[in-house]
């Protein structure tokens, strides 16, 4: 077991195209971190670095306390599951798993153990004696994870495990590799980019945009406290409500109504002299008032546009009056008393939830 | 008891098999099928059945009379060819020429495309596909185009070494397998590149090497392009006449298709001796394709990736 460091970690590609860029990040012994990003944000780039499948144009990673930039993977002590499991097709699950110690010169009664044990824990003892072509995809996907583990690596390379599997499995299979990692302990890098799966895995999860890292943090301080619009809108589902809104000095201006903002970042918009702010309003920051409140809570009045009623929860589309252009908030609903589409419906916002940020450089303003 | 008697499926149930089998549309494609395989046969078919007649009724009665006459079947034919046992220049000395040269020239060819395809799919060196365009345009090179500079060739390293392949099994084989790298790199190089990446680069993790990726990943799954090329070649070079007439010039030993070719010549009085021989050099290529066979396996790469 060790711990992962990549310092300011490069890979630029022949026509000079940045895939990954000056990336720094430290995945600390036993830690489970996600690198979450859309398509192309260079995070199977990284993976594949640590792993050492692909050359490092700048920059070192570190395993344990070694810089293995020049080391081939062989030498790294890592597993990696890929996303399409990459099973040897001509042989058995058995000899799947057992390959990685084969080569390794492991004695047969030990390769044997470790085998049975990794099918024992993962419910393959049936099945090993089966071609990979003749197993489900959940079964294959634990196969390749099987073939992870009976190495024990110092560290487990995960690049979007989860991608091939009908989504109820994928679900579960979540939960089994969260369960998995947290009997065995051992350091794991896992590639995603469905936040919902980064955010359920991640001890921290570490966001990336075009080969930059954004923010690396834990699940809850990453929706709490998004470091800019793209972390704020890339974390949490539905996504966040943002919206550019004409700034007074002290609220945002959402037609007739002011929002006031949350002190720090009021002061830090003021002094930076914005005149506009983007707001970020999470789906529950805002609450249907069907019969109208009567505190000196901020209220948006607006037209139901669009519901979903996903059963226990649902989301309201609404329009509402804005800056420039209306607004077009989401917010989270009870789905057992429910408006329709075209009613006039009024929405609390609490405000204090309200994130703020600069629209030029798109930070995150205040604490 | 109640096991055994759901064990026959009800009546219901087999006529529906039946009749599923028998499906018009399909018994007539059979049918037509099986005549168009009947017409190919029928040359190699009177090949053997005039290699089994007596020598002396060629000419006289047609080799479809056996149908009506089958008596006349005798293996008298066999026997004469046989009779001259390993004496060089005899049908049995031919044979094990062909095979000495046939062997090597399959098997170098089948390995070396492999890892020559193996190198020019997963390497990683710059000016991998010009190498590739340069060798598929050598496919293009007729043998007849190639004989006398390779015949020189063979000369001026004679002078050098000491050692002329012209005229010898090795110079023989050293062509066969010149010609037969560029499709052999072909074909197993696009059947290479059908090989999902992601195998070779889980391999590389577990701690393979490039030898042993080769050996243990990317041969295996290669078997069914690699049996295909070994047969192809195989019969090639089995069947050679042009190579071997030309570069075995002078050897007392020499092939097959030499041996049959000699008596064309004197065709009407031994057409027996070709038809015979013919039969016996059709045997092994023969033997060597259904042995073959069984490695074209359907779907070699099920349940590698995804």
């Amino acid at each position: 077991m060790s711990r992962v460091v990549l310092k300011d970690l490069t890979k630029r590609y022949a026509g000079g195209n940045l895939a990954v860029d000056r990336l720094n990040l430290e995945v600390g012994d036993g830690e489970f971190v996600c690198l979450v990003g859309p398509s192309g944000c260079g995070k199977t780039t990284a993976l594949r670095m640590i792993a050492g499948l692909e050359d490092i144009s700048g920059g070192q990673v570190m395993i344990g306390d070694k810089v293995v930039n020049l080391l081939p993977p062989r030498d790294r002590d890592i597993a990696l599951v890929f996303q399409s499991y990459a099973l040897y097709p001509h042989m058995s699950v058995f000899d799947n798993m057992a390959f990685g110690l084969k080569l390794r010169k492991t004695p047969k009664p030990e390769i044997e153990s470790a085998v049975r044990e990794a099918a024992r824990i993962l419910d393959l003892e049936r099945y090993l004696d089966r071609k990979p072509g003749q197993l489900s995809g959940g079964q294959r996907q634990r196969v390749a994870l099987g073939r992870a583990i009976v190495r024990e690596p110092a560290v487990f390379l995960m690049d979007e495990p989860l991608s091939n599997l009908d989504a109820k499995l994928r679900v579960q299979t979540r939960a089994e590799i969260a369960a998995l990692q947290l009997r065995l302990g051992v350091t794991t890098v896992y590639v995603t980019h469905d936040q919902v799966e980064a955010m359920t895995l991640g001890h921290r999860v570490a966001v990336l945009r075009e080969g930059r890292l954004q923010q690396c943090d834990t699940p809850r301080r990453l929706y709490e406290h998004p470091c800019n619009v793209f972390v704020a809108g890339f974390v949490g589902s539905p996504a966040m409500n943002l919206d550019r809104l004409p700034f007074d000095g002290t609220a945002a201006r959402a037609g007739e109504v002011g929002i006031p903002l949350p002190g720090a970042a009021a002061a830090a918009a003021r002094q930076a002299g914005l005149s506009e702010v983007v707001l970020g309003l999470r789906p529950e920051s805002l609450s249907l008032e069907l019969d109208g409140g009567g505190d000196g809570a901020t209220r948006l009045s607006g037209a139901v546009h669009l519901v979903e009623d996903t059963g226990a929860d649902a989301w309201v589309h609404v329009d509402a009056p804005g800056g420039s252009s209306a607004l077009r908030l989401v917010a989270l609903a009870d789905a057992r008393r429910l408006p329709a589409v075209g009613d006039r419906i009024v929405l609390a916002v609490r405000v204090a939830e309200a994130h703020v940020f600069d629209p030029a450089t798109g930070e995150r303003l205040g604490d | 008891m109640s096991a055994v008697q759901t064990a026959a499926p009800p009546l219901a149930l087999r006529t529906r098999r039946l009749a599923v089998r028998f499906r018009p549309t399909r018994f007539v494609l059979n049918v037509i099928l099986g005549l168009i395989a009947l017409f190919w046969l029928v040359p190699t078919l009177s090949l053997l059945v005039i290699s089994l007649r007596p020598a002396s009724s060629f000419g006289v009665t047609g080799w479809w009379t056996v149908f009506t006459a089958p008596t006349q079947l005798t293996l008298h034919n066999y026997q004469s060819l046989f009779s001259t046992g390993f004496a060089s220049g005899g049908i049995l000395d031919s044979a094990i020429t062909t095979a000495l040269i046939t062997v090597p020239a399959t098997v170098l060819v089948t390995v070396l495309a492999s890892l020559a395809a193996y190198s020019l799919v997963f390497g990683r060196w710059r000016g991998r596909t010009a190498v590739f365009l340069v060798i598929v345009a050598l496919l293009v090179v007729p043998v007849q185009v190639a004989l006398i500079p390779v015949a020189q060739l063979y000369n001026a390293f004679g002078h050098v070494s000491g050692f002329n392949p012209f005229g010898t099994l090795p110079g023989v084989i050293i062509f066969h397998v010149a010609f037969g790298l560029p499709f052999g790199i072909f074909l197993m190089r696009n059947f290479y590149t059908g090989i999902p990446k992601d195998l070779l680069e889980a391999g590389r993790i577990d701690g393979a090497g490039e030898w042993t990726l080769f050996r243990r990943v990317v041969l295996p799954l290669g078997l069914p392009a690699a049996a295909s090329l070994a047969i192809f070649q195989f019969i090639w070079v089995w069947n050679d006449l042009l190579v071997g007439l030309v570069f075995l010039g002078g050897n007392q030993h020499h092939t097959l298709t030499i041996y049959l070719y000699g008596f064309t010549r004197t065709l009407a009085n031994n057409y027996w001796v070709i038809a015979t021989g013919g039969i016996i050099s059709i045997l092994i290529p023969l033997a060597i394709f259904f042995s073959f066979q069984r490695y074209f396996v359907r779907g070699v790469l099920a349940g590698a990736v995804k």
